[in-house]
């Protein structure tokens, strides 16, 4: 057991109080919105957590068997609406899998350029919301104001900063603007002194890893078990990340990139940039390394980034147009998982061949990311349950649908 | 493994339960009966070579014809067809990398009386994850998990009337005094 | 104050009520002032810290009237008391907190003597009276009706209770190289050059220096000590339920008690109002020369002062917004398993230096350099110690200190 794991009984000398039920949400600072815990707390000690959810259902599934998939589009951003364009993403590729559509190579590497954009977005979103969680409010105004810059670039693109609706289906709405790709490397420039900052105040910082090292720990056993994925499951050590691992029709995306999986896999991570080191307190599956997987996946999407820009650069032709508004669907059914920043964000078109949609799922990785929580949260301190509801990275868009 | 192989393994062991298969559709499926699946699930779980450790997603489709007109077109194509529920796993092996879609299907009413759900046992003692998406399925769709631990609505309120997906849903008027339509 | 009244011959009643009043007047100034001061600060401060401008309009340039209309728009919310309150306690609760934080300024000293109650117990009075705060708090979660609250007013009585163990023997150290518990005293007794301050007096004042300003975080329940607040865990801790004047009440309580846990630290390890350079002295603004001299030398001292405590507020607020928050059961760690040994260790570190090298580290270097009279009080005090002989190089030395005095009681 590490050093930092609490031990109830420890901390209370098995002195009980009377049980006491708190309803931690669903307006609470540290919930990431509109989530509900129930805590079954004995003094600071927190015995039971049941999460309720569905304070943000807005029947996605349901409006989604009444419009076209690109009329659907924009109801995709507002799923995980901190990263819409790897919603737009695994949106578009999975109607374009079921009409069997591929997409030009000018295309592909744009997508690439905007989907890991905002990976890079979304994980920045985690990061400072998880200082906020414990406590630290600075890298939180940091981490936003580069996010700001990202958003601008989305900005730039397509007109919308957070419900983007860019990569639709067939291709993307428009091509980049003259001079984006400087300004995209621009950020990049200006963004990569930042990392080592965030790494300063919070992933090496000694109170940081007092609060999450050895707290929430997830086997990687259970993680599966429960479907967790994104840097949930690859924070447990297990190298499993759709973009290599993934259908072949979402990985071809991805053919012609280096990239790693971030994951500790042999005692140790991919060892390409300056991280800072694992402290001896922490264990694989624990709050630190789910934080420390999302830093490390931000450094390699801005490696991405780069690479899909000199490809985007070199690559011939024109970026494809969207199709028709009311293109008819061929009769089938089609479930693609991409690597959102989340997690595995999965959709399911089943079509009998109308424009429309028969039925439209949507997986998200949130909701069995946080299905995991009860597990996670007994026995931990009150302090312990927003340190670990906050390393899960959830967004609530996503769980409610 | 591929999902022939996958088939041929399932066939050896559970023949009886096993019923169509769509190897040639986009996503190639294996439709088992409602009454084999907590068996079939274990067995994918535990073998060593299948090791079906995830349970990615569970969807309820609701698969009726609500217009007449269609329905009748849709039945002089296949005869066989009638108004049904189908469950759709999606299952996938971290370990061998190879994926499984599992499907099922059930009456839209248990012994044709509507408002008794249709039944199914659970496999939220297999995988986990099943756990919520189960209930998911149960509140949008209108399952009934035997066996859940805990099957109670996830997304709507538990006082909510009806199963939302089903395609004969109808919105009530409203809700605690909340106008809905 | 009151003896000039009495000299122009004031019925004594009222030369004691004027004094008083007078004296409350310029106290609770000080001490909204500190509040208002502190929260611009604040405000600024956490804004550069974050990349940002902080206030930049109101009151002009530097956003400088931000307080009083921070202030102004909390007067107009609506004062809300929770069904499930207990309203009394409710309402008394966050006056208890003021008064208590107002009150210990009465022992305060500014600068040489100018202090509102000159106290031989001076250090006692704050330590006790400043300890009264965390009723005000404990009160107000547990009449707020509310789980939040009640969450963070046990966690503020667990923590400031078991903080002021090791604050205390922080402060005792600084009582027993002067011999006094008069904060007047304390402060004259490092008069001179910035060495004569009890943080340089010896390694283990030095160490104390430190400890006492982690627990006078603690005790100012600052971030990374803040769990009764706790924005991310219990929403607002025991201020949840509070709103618009009560609220302020109890941050016209936080504000003042930051600027005095760094008055004192000031006052017991950083000279108080002796600036780093004698420059009163040096420029002989005594009294002994002049009564007006003496009054702007005070006037110099109390600038000293307040930049002083100025400056340890702004090592707080940097603090809080650099660190994350420690959890409840790290909180306690940290006070019990560190900061009590320490401080003991301290304290008994500082008993053996006083009694077999009474001075400090700079008192005796300097003597080295320049051995020239022998203290009389020195002797003495040797003659009382029946300690084992000291070396005879350091028998030779003496104090140059001003407050002798101290070791002949």
């Amino acid at each position: 057991m590490p050093i930092n794991q609490v031990q109830p009984e420890a901390v209370e000398f098995d002195v009980h109080t009377d049980e006491m039920l708190i309803n931690m949400g669903p307006q609470h600072p540290s919930t990431h919105g509109v989530l509900r815990l129930v805590l079954r707390t004995d003094g600071e000690v927190v015995t039971e957590v049941t999460p309720h959810i569905g304070y943000l259902h807005r029947c996605a599934e349901k409006i989604g068997e009444h419009l076209s998939p690109r009329q659907f589009l924009p109801y995709t951003d507002r799923l995980d609406y901190l990263s819409a364009m790897n919603m737009n993403l695994g949106w578009s590729l999975t109607v374009e899998k079921l009409l069997g559509l591929k997409v030009s190579e000018k295309t592909r590497h744009l997508r690439v350029i905007m989907a890991e954009l905002g990976r890079i977005a979304s994980h920045l979103v985690a990061a400072g919301c998880y200082g906020l969680d414990l406590g630290s409010f600075t890298p939180f105004t940091w981490t936003f104001r580069d996010r700001e810059k990202i958003l601008n670039l989305f900005e730039a693109a397509c007109g919308a900063r957070l419900t983007c609706s860019y990569i639709t289906v067939g291709g993307v709405t428009a091509d980049l603007p003259p001079g984006w790709l400087s300004q995209c490397e621009q950020f990049l420039t200006e963004f990569a002194p930042v990392v080592d900052e965030l790494h300063a105040v919070l992933t090496s910082n000694a109170v940081f890893v007092r609060r999450t090292a050895g707290v929430g720990v997830l086997p990687a056993a259970t993680a599966i078990d429960y479907g967790c994925t994104g840097p949930v499951l690859r924070g447990c050590g297990v190298a499993w990340d759709l973009r290599r691992d993934g259908d072949p029709f979402y990985t071809e995306m991805y053919d012609g990139y280096q990239f790693e999986v971030i994951a500790q896999t042999e005692g140790r991570y991919p060892q390409d940039h300056p991280y800072p080191p694992v402290p001896a307190a922490a264990c694989l599956g624990d709050s630190w390394h789910r934080f420390y997987v999302r830093m490390l996946e931000v450094v390699e999407s801005m490696e991405l980034v780069r690479q899909a820009m000199a490809k985007y650069a070199a690559a011939a032709g024109e970026v494809d147009k969207p199709i028709p508004l009311k293109k008819k669907l061929p009769q089938g059914e089609v479930y693609l998982e991409t690597e959102a920043p989340k997690g595995q964000m999965g959709f399911m078109v089943k079509s009998d061949g109308s424009p429309i949609p028969s039925r439209v799922r949507i997986r998200s990785s949130s909701f069995c990311n946080l299905s995991v929580a009860s597990e996670l949260c007994r026995g931990v301190l009150v302090a312990d349950v927003p340190a670990i509801i906050g390393s899960l990275d959830l967004v609530l868009g996503e769980i409610d649908r | 493994m591929n999902i022939q192989e996958i088939h041929s393994r399932l066939a050896r062991a559970f023949q009886p339960w096993l019923a169509a298969t769509g190897f040639e559709a986009i996503d190639p499926w294996i439709e088992v009966r409602p009454e084999g699946l907590p068996e079939i699930g274990r067995y994918l779980r535990d073998s060593q070579d299948l090791w079906f450790d995830m349970l990615h997603c569970i969807t309820g489709v609701d698969d009726i014809e609500l217009d007449a007109k269609k329905s009748a077109a849709k039945k002089a194509e296949q005869p066989d067809w009638e108004p049904h529920l189908e469950l759709i796993y999606h299952l996938s092996s971290t370990r061998h990398r190879h994926r499984l879609v599992l499907r099922t299907r059930l009456p839209r009413w248990h012994e044709d009386t509507p408002g008794r759900l249709p039944e199914v046992p659970t496999v939220s003692d297999i995988w986990s994850a099943a756990k919520w998406h189960e209930r998911e399925v149960f509140d949008l769709m209108g399952v009934c998990f035997v066996g859940h631990p805990d099957l109670r609505r996830i997304l709507c309120p538990e006082d909510w009337v009806g199963h939302p997906l089903r395609k004969d849903y109808e919105m009530p008027r409203e809700y605690h005094g909340i106008p809905a339509r | 104050m009151a003896e000039f009244l009495l000299s122009i011959s004031a019925p004594a009643w009222l030369a004691y009520s004027v004094a008083a009043l007078i004296q409350c007047a310029l106290l609770l100034a000080v001490a909204l002032g500190s509040a208002a001061i502190s929260i611009w600060l604040e405000r600024k401060v956490s804004a550069r810290i974050q990349d940002r401008l902080g206030p930049t309009r109101v009151g002009g340039r530097f956003g400088w009237l931000q307080p009083p209309a921070d202030g102004l728009k909390l007067l107009c919310k609506e004062d809300i008391i929770p069904a499930a309150a207990d309203g009394p306690l409710f309402r008394l609760a966050p006056y208890i907190s003021f008064c208590t934080a107002f009150c210990v300024f009465l022992a305060l000293p500014f600068a040489n003597n100018w202090v509102a109650l000159r106290l031989n117990v001076g250090v006692f009075f704050i330590l006790a009276v400043s300890g009264l705060e965390v009723f005000g708090v404990i009160l107000g979660g547990y009449a707020s009706g509310s789980k939040w609250s009640l969450y963070g007013a046990m966690r503020e009585a667990a923590q400031v209770v078991s903080y002021e163990v090791p604050m205390a023997l922080c402060v005792v150290v600084p009582v027993l190289i002067v011999g006094s518990m008069d904060l007047v005293e304390i402060g004259n007794h490092q008069a001179g050059w910035f060495w004569h301050w009890h943080v340089f007096h010896d390694p283990f004042t030095f160490a104390t220096f430190w400890i006492y300003m982690t627990c006078a975080v603690a005790s100012t329940n600052r971030a990374p000590f803040d769990l009764a607040e706790a924005e991310s865990e219990l929403v607002a801790g025991f201020l949840t339920e509070y709103s618009g004047f009560r609220w302020v009440v109890f941050f016209m309580a936080e504000y003042p008690a930051m600027f005095l846990v760094s008055g004192l630290a000031s006052v017991l390890f950083l000279g108080g109002w002796n600036g780093p350079i004698p420059i009163a002295s040096l420029l002989h603004l005594t009294p002994a020369v002049h009564p007006l001299a003496g009054w702007i030398g005070n006037l110099l001292g109390m600038c000293n002062f307040i930049a002083k405590g100025v400056l340890g507020i702004t090592c707080m607020i940097w603090l809080r917004w650099t660190l994350p928050r420690l959890r409840i059961d790290q909180v306690m760690t940290t006070c019990l398993k560190y900061c009590v040994p320490l401080a003991s260790a301290m304290l008994a570190g500082v008993m053996l230096w006083m009694y077999l090298l009474p001075g400090g580290v700079w008192t005796q270097a300097e003597q080295l350099w320049s051995p020239s009279t022998v203290n009389a009080a020195t002797a003495v005090r040797r003659e009382q110690a029946p300690g084992p002989p000291r070396p005879a190089e350091k028998q030779a030395h003496h104090e140059p200190e001003p407050m002798d005095v101290v070791w002949t009681r």
